[in-house]
């Protein structure tokens, strides 16, 4: 672990080919995201900030252009490293929660860290401890289809957290939630970042911007403002 | 927990997962059924002849046994002929004719095997005595009931009947001694066996020292072949055939059997396949966007084919054992329909159950049941995440 920024994007652009047509999604962006920050990326639809995430998150190539977490080139790693990457390093929380329907709660939670040959007991007292910190302990042995929107988001959530990740990156994760169930998100992601956890969202959400330390405006794949925002004590 | 993920993936669509089982069930016995039914008919066969230890059948030469009513003569001759040969243990000579249960009412005509009691190979007594006397003879109970007769009644027989003269040739008076079952013949064949010089002095002159066949035992270390040649070099007017070679000719006459069943099973096999493929290939493609995530969380390629093609295995597996017992079940009910055809040796399996051979080729489904599940699992693990989870949001 080096003392300089924890995630670097260097001119880093892609490009996609959409129905023939060439769609430059992303033309240039550089940002630099340090240890323990919580940032925000807005911008209007399209303008590029889901393919960023996609792309510092390591589940897609920049065309051109590198992009690195914590010292590694995740750009430029084969497809097997990169799986390993995000297993280890990365935690994602999607818009759409996309847990899996035939787990329970805590299966769901577990999943990652199966994946990553932590022993049973290990990870089911940790599914259990990730569970209870987002307010689910007394649902661990639901099914998605028994919880509301925002219980999934919070499952989604401690996925994410299971295999202690560098950084957090979550793409509208308040998208599918009413306001209420939304600002309980708003306030998880707040409690994690204070605990340590470095947070990227992208966001069409106000609130949840707000809440972020940084926000990096975004449009027609390039940032157009990146600016700090006045925190609350 | 892939193989919990797999379980749980396959219960989610119960009904969908139980009637592709059922169909991998039916694909599975249909191919078992042609598997028993390609092999049964020549292993049985071949057990059939091996019975008893004769390894070599002797007929007049260009015939095959019984293949017509010519015979051998100076069978006695013949007899030490190839007792005196390497390897031969023992010779048991057969001589074949219709006979007639002379009685109140129409006469009851027999096919009756003139035989050595010593030697025989030709039935299995199911009751009562072998026929060593000279006025023995032993029945099929098809030939009892029609004759109306029980073990210890004496039959009025007659080898021919002389139209001109309109009697009956060959009389005896024969006492019932014993029930048998006729290895060769069906069981609802009205058959009997009585001493070979019995038979050939009802018989006359033409029947006089002769044999339709000669049944040749060789120890059980010796190769027939050697044995079989030795005897056609010794006695020209025959044919000899070893049980090897019967087997082939048998398996010559039923290829259409064997082409038949080798289609229908590879048929089976290919609607075993394409069944699973589409199974899994539904299953998977309901599910790009969890795996899509399954990929963006960490989970690798090989673990999520792997996942998948434990799927495919289970409902391979699955539909194979119920696909096994369907197909016993099946084998049976058709080899009973099968055996009643006239004139089958009664011992003839048409499906017989080889384990190693009917494992093998369930085996084989469970393999393309694995092979189905690779392709679609691959496919889906190797699509571009990002834009498979933009695709799976926007739908």
């Amino acid at each position: 672990m080096s003392g300089g920024p924890l995630v670097i994007a260097r001119d880093v652009h892609r490009d996609y080919a959409l129905s023939g047509a060439a769609v430059h999604a992303v033309r240039g962006v550089s940002l630099e995201i340090a240890r323990g920050e919580y940032v925000a990326i807005v911008g209007p639809s399209g303008c590029g900030k889901s393919t960023l995430l996609n792309l510092l998150g390591a589940i897609d190539r920049p065309t051109r252009g590198s992009v690195s977490i914590d010292d590694t080139v995740v750009s430029a790693l084969p497809d097997r490293d990169a799986t390993q990457f995000r297993l280890r390093h990365i935690g994602f929380v999607f818009q759409r929660f996309y847990l899996l329907p035939v787990l329970t709660a805590r299966e769901n939670v577990e999943l990652p860290m199966a994946e990553a040959r932590v022993a049973t007991r290990d990870r089911r007292a940790r599914a259990r401890e990730l569970l209870g910190y987002v307010g689910l302990a007394e649902r661990a042995e639901h099914r998605p289809a028994e919880l509301s929107g925002g219980e999934q988001q919070r499952v989604a959530i401690a996925r994410a957290l299971a295999n202690r990740p560098t950084i957090l990156l979550a793409d509208e994760p308040t998208g599918e939630l009413d306001a209420q169930t939304g600002n309980d998100v708003i306030e998880l992601f707040d409690r994690l970042n204070h605990d340590g956890t470095t947070i990227l969202v992208v966001t069409h959400d106000e609130k949840l911007a707000g809440a972020a330390r940084r926000v990096v405006h975004m449009l027609d794949g390039r940032v157009v403002r990146d600016e700090p925002l006045l925190r609350r004590a | 927990m892939r193989l919990q993920l797999a379980i749980l993936s396959l219960r989610r669509h119960a009904s969908r997962t139980a009637l592709a089982m059922l169909g991998v069930a039916v694909s599975a016995a249909m191919l078992l059924d042609m598997v028993m039914l390609a092999t049964g008919m020549r292993e049985s066969f071949s057990t059939l002849l091996g019975r008893n230890g004769f390894t070599i059948r002797v007929s007049p030469r260009g015939t095959l046994p019984f293949d017509s009513e010519a015979t051998i003569g100076a069978a006695a001759d013949a007899a030490a002929i190839m007792r005196r040969l390497n390897g031969v243990t023992a010779v048991s000579p057969v001589l074949g004719a219709t006979i007639h249960v002379l009685r109140e009412g129409a006469p009851v005509a027999a096919f009756a095997l003139g035989i050595d009691p010593a030697v025989q190979g030709d039935y299995e007594l199911l009751d009562g005595a072998h026929p060593t006397r000279a006025d023995a003879i032993v029945a099929s109970d098809a030939l009892l009931a029609a004759a109306g007769a029980r073990v210890g009644d004496t039959l009025d027989i007659a080898a021919g009947f002389d139209p001109q003269l309109q009697t009956y040739t060959g009389r005896r008076r024969l006492v019932v001694t014993g029930r048998a079952r006729f290895l060769f013949l069906s069981a609802t064949d009205r058959a009997a066996a009585i001493p070979l010089a019995t038979a050939q002095a009802m018989g006359g002159a033409t029947r006089a020292d002769r044999a339709s066949l000669f049944m040749v035992r060789t120890a059980p270390n010796v190769d027939a072949e050697p044995v079989r040649l030795a005897i056609e070099r010794s006695l020209p007017r025959v044919t000899a055939l070893s049980t090897a070679g019967a087997v082939a000719e048998a398996e010559n006459r039923l290829s259409y059997f064997r082409q038949l069943a080798f289609i229908l099973g590879a048929v089976s096999l290919i609607v075993g396949f394409l069944l699973v493929t589409t199974i899994v290939t539904v299953g998977v493609n309901e599910r790009l966007g969890e795996i899509a995530v399954m990929r963006a969380i960490g989970v690798s390629r090989l673990h999520i084919v792997q996942q998948i093609v434990i799927e495919g295995i289970g409902l391979s597996v699955i539909g194979a054992s119920a696909g096994l017992l369907l197909g016993l079940v099946t084998a049976r009910y058709l080899n009973s329909i099968l055996r009643g055809f006239p004139g089958l040796p009664d011992a003839i399996d048409f499906f017989l159950f080889q384990p190693a051979s009917a494992f093998q080729s369930l085996g084989l489904l469970v393999v393309a049941g694995i092979a189905a599940g690779v392709y679609p699992s691959w496919r889906a693990a190797s699509l571009p995440i990002s834009a498979t989870l933009r695709e799976e949001a926007v739908g």
